[in-house]
């Protein structure tokens, strides 16, 4: 049961997931959707097994339990610490973003003007300090125009383009991936711009770029996402969502 | 040794309009709200409010007595996770929003905390933060020159409060506390960068009650910390309280419905917030008994 025609959107979106942490080693995964969380959870069983995974809360999971489910502990990391962590550029966070540009600025607070916007959402939260620290990846649920725009009305995360090149305190921004319905980026086009490495099996160039308001780099070269494992496949239905939580952020 | 016990409406009667306070907690974490709902009935006004906000800022909003905030966000941390009022007053232009990165508030009391006047922090760099604080926020070049030149960073200006108010499960007549539940937050930070500084807690204890009851390193507050202590039990309703008792969501929901509508307020002002703590208390009690 692990041929193309079995496998969801869903699926594809969480091995790409999983893929944002190859290479991360003993540091603190912070995914803040359920397919980031997937994904963390599926690197921590295969490639990534030293990976910190939190319980979302104050918790340091010492087991990959399906999402929601208890596990038995090997930590504590409340607030204070995850601050302490941040700063020390252990981590990698996957951020969700109500828009994005091309240069990787990412908004999560507010729609028009600072004083007073339109539409008010969380604030900029943790966005700047994980942005300027530490790896920071994207996933979008829903690729769209609306999301990926040409300005974002409030910088929560600091895009490429905002790096002072004089001012050594920016040398730790590192945007590695966003992860989207549609497919798999990063920011290696020209001037460290919004590149296309993957689209999702089904996935035509022509959707990504109508569902873009920039255009987007590699979009001609990109490749299709990988196939998942038999093995992946079984992690991810059996082991890490049982319920099926995936196909409520993914439809397809 | 002193006693420090006292009302809610004792400590909110130490308030003045202009005034800048703390609240502790996180989101809808173990937030002081029986204090809030004090000064909802006081007609202290003006004040500037630094917090990890949640609907302890929502509620002063609604009630017009906030010219200020200092926040990294505000969220009710469960669906449907914007605070209504909060929004309100945004999208009204009703307040100064001083928003920042949630680390910059920690680096801010730690600085107020020490009678620094300043420390460095990276997070903020490259953001609309800068812009949010309309020129009040510096920055500061390193003396230090490193290996890849000299680093400008944010000179995170110490966020002095005039007043803290902070919940915790459990505490002593002379203003010794603890929390009981998985995460202190940050609220020993906002007593040491407060000029007055009241906890309140859901219940109060003799000293040896305390330090059996609360694992030591729990013990977070320690008196000199504390100038009142206020016995509140529920006094985080409608938010969590670590071990004491998880959020009322549907009370949440219940606050997040009614502020769709000015009527659907009113009735949620009438019935909830117009009289007393014990009437309040009462009113969820009978809340909760409808919606069994």
């Amino acid at each position: 049961m692990t041929t193309t025609e079995t496998v969801t959107r869903a699926e594809y979106c969480a091995i790409a997931c999983a893929d944002i942490f190859a290479g991360a080693g003993e540091i603190m995964a912070s995914p803040m959707a359920t397919l980031p969380q997937i994904g963390a959870r599926l690197a921590k069983l295969t490639t990534e097994p030293d990976l910190l995974i939190t319980d979302g809360e104050a918790l340091i999971l010492a087991d990959v339990p399906a999402l929601g489910a208890k596990a038995p502990i090997e930590g504590w990391m409340p607030f204070r610490k995850v601050f302490d962590v941040v700063a020390s550029g252990r981590r990698h966070v996957v951020m969700g973003a109500n828009q994005i540009d091309r240069y990787g600025n990412q908004n999560l607070s507010a729609f028009g003007p600072l004083q007073q916007p339109t539409r008010q959402m969380f604030g900029v939260r943790g966005a700047p300090g994980n942005t300027i620290n530490h790896a920071t990846s994207y996933w979008v649920g829903k690729h769209s125009s609306r999301v990926f725009v040409d300005t974002v009305d409030i910088v929560s995360g600091v895009g490429y383009d905002k790096v002072d090149p004089e001012n050594p305190a920016y040398r730790f921004l590192h945007i590695a991936r966003v992860v989207t319905n549609l497919g798999v980026f990063d920011f290696g086009g020209p001037g460290h711009s919004f590149r296309a490495l993957s689209l999702h099996p089904g996935v035509e160039a022509a959707t990504v770029a109508e569902n873009t308001s920039f255009e987007v780099a590699g979009l001609d070269e990109a490749g299709v996402t990988r196939e998942p494992t038999a093995e992946e496949l079984r992690l991810i239905r059996e082991v890490i969502d049982p319920k099926g939580l995936r196909d409520r952020e993914v439809a397809l | 040794m002193r006693d420090k016990r006292m009302s809610l409406d004792d400590v909110v009667g130490e308030l003045r309009s202009g005034m800048t306070i703390g609240l502790g907690g996180w989101g809808s974490r173990r937030k002081p709200m029986a204090l809030v709902r004090a000064i909802l009935r006081s007609d202290v006004k003006d004040l500037t409010v630094v917090t990890y906000g949640g609907p302890d800022l929502g509620l002063l909003c609604s009630a017009g007595k906030v010219k200020k905030a200092y926040y990294g966000f505000v969220s009710l941390d469960s669906a449907p996770f914007y605070d209504p009022w909060f929004a309100k007053v945004r999208t009204g232009g009703e307040i100064v929003a001083r928003e920042m990165d949630e680390g910059m508030i920690k680096c801010g009391l730690e600085a107020a905390a020490a009678r620094l006047p300043f420390l460095p922090i990276r997070a903020g760099l490259g953001s609309a933060v800068v812009d949010f604080w309309e020129g009040e926020l510096k920055t500061v070049t390193s003396p230090y020159p490193g290996p890849d030149g000299t680093e400008t960073l944010i000179a995170m200006p110490a966020l002095n409060l005039d007043a803290a108010f902070v919940h915790l499960n459990i505490g002593d007549k002379h203003g010794n506390a603890g929390y009981q539940g998985v995460d202190p937050y940050f609220d020993d930070l906002y007593c040491m960068a407060a000029e007055r500084r009241y906890v309140s807690v859901e219940k109060i204890v003799e000293t040896e009650q305390l330090v059996k009851e609360v694992p030591l390193q729990q013990l977070l507050l320690n008196r000199m910390m504390v100038d009142g202590i206020v016995e509140a039990p529920n006094g985080a309703h409608f938010t969590l309280a670590g071990d004491s008792y998880g959020r009322d969501e549907k009370f949440q929901r219940h606050y997040a419905e009614s502020a769709k509508d000015p009527e659907t307020w009113q009735a949620f002002v009438d019935r909830f917030l117009s009289g007393s703590e014990d009437e309040y208390q009462a009113a969820v009690q009978k809340f909760a008994q409808e919606q069994a």
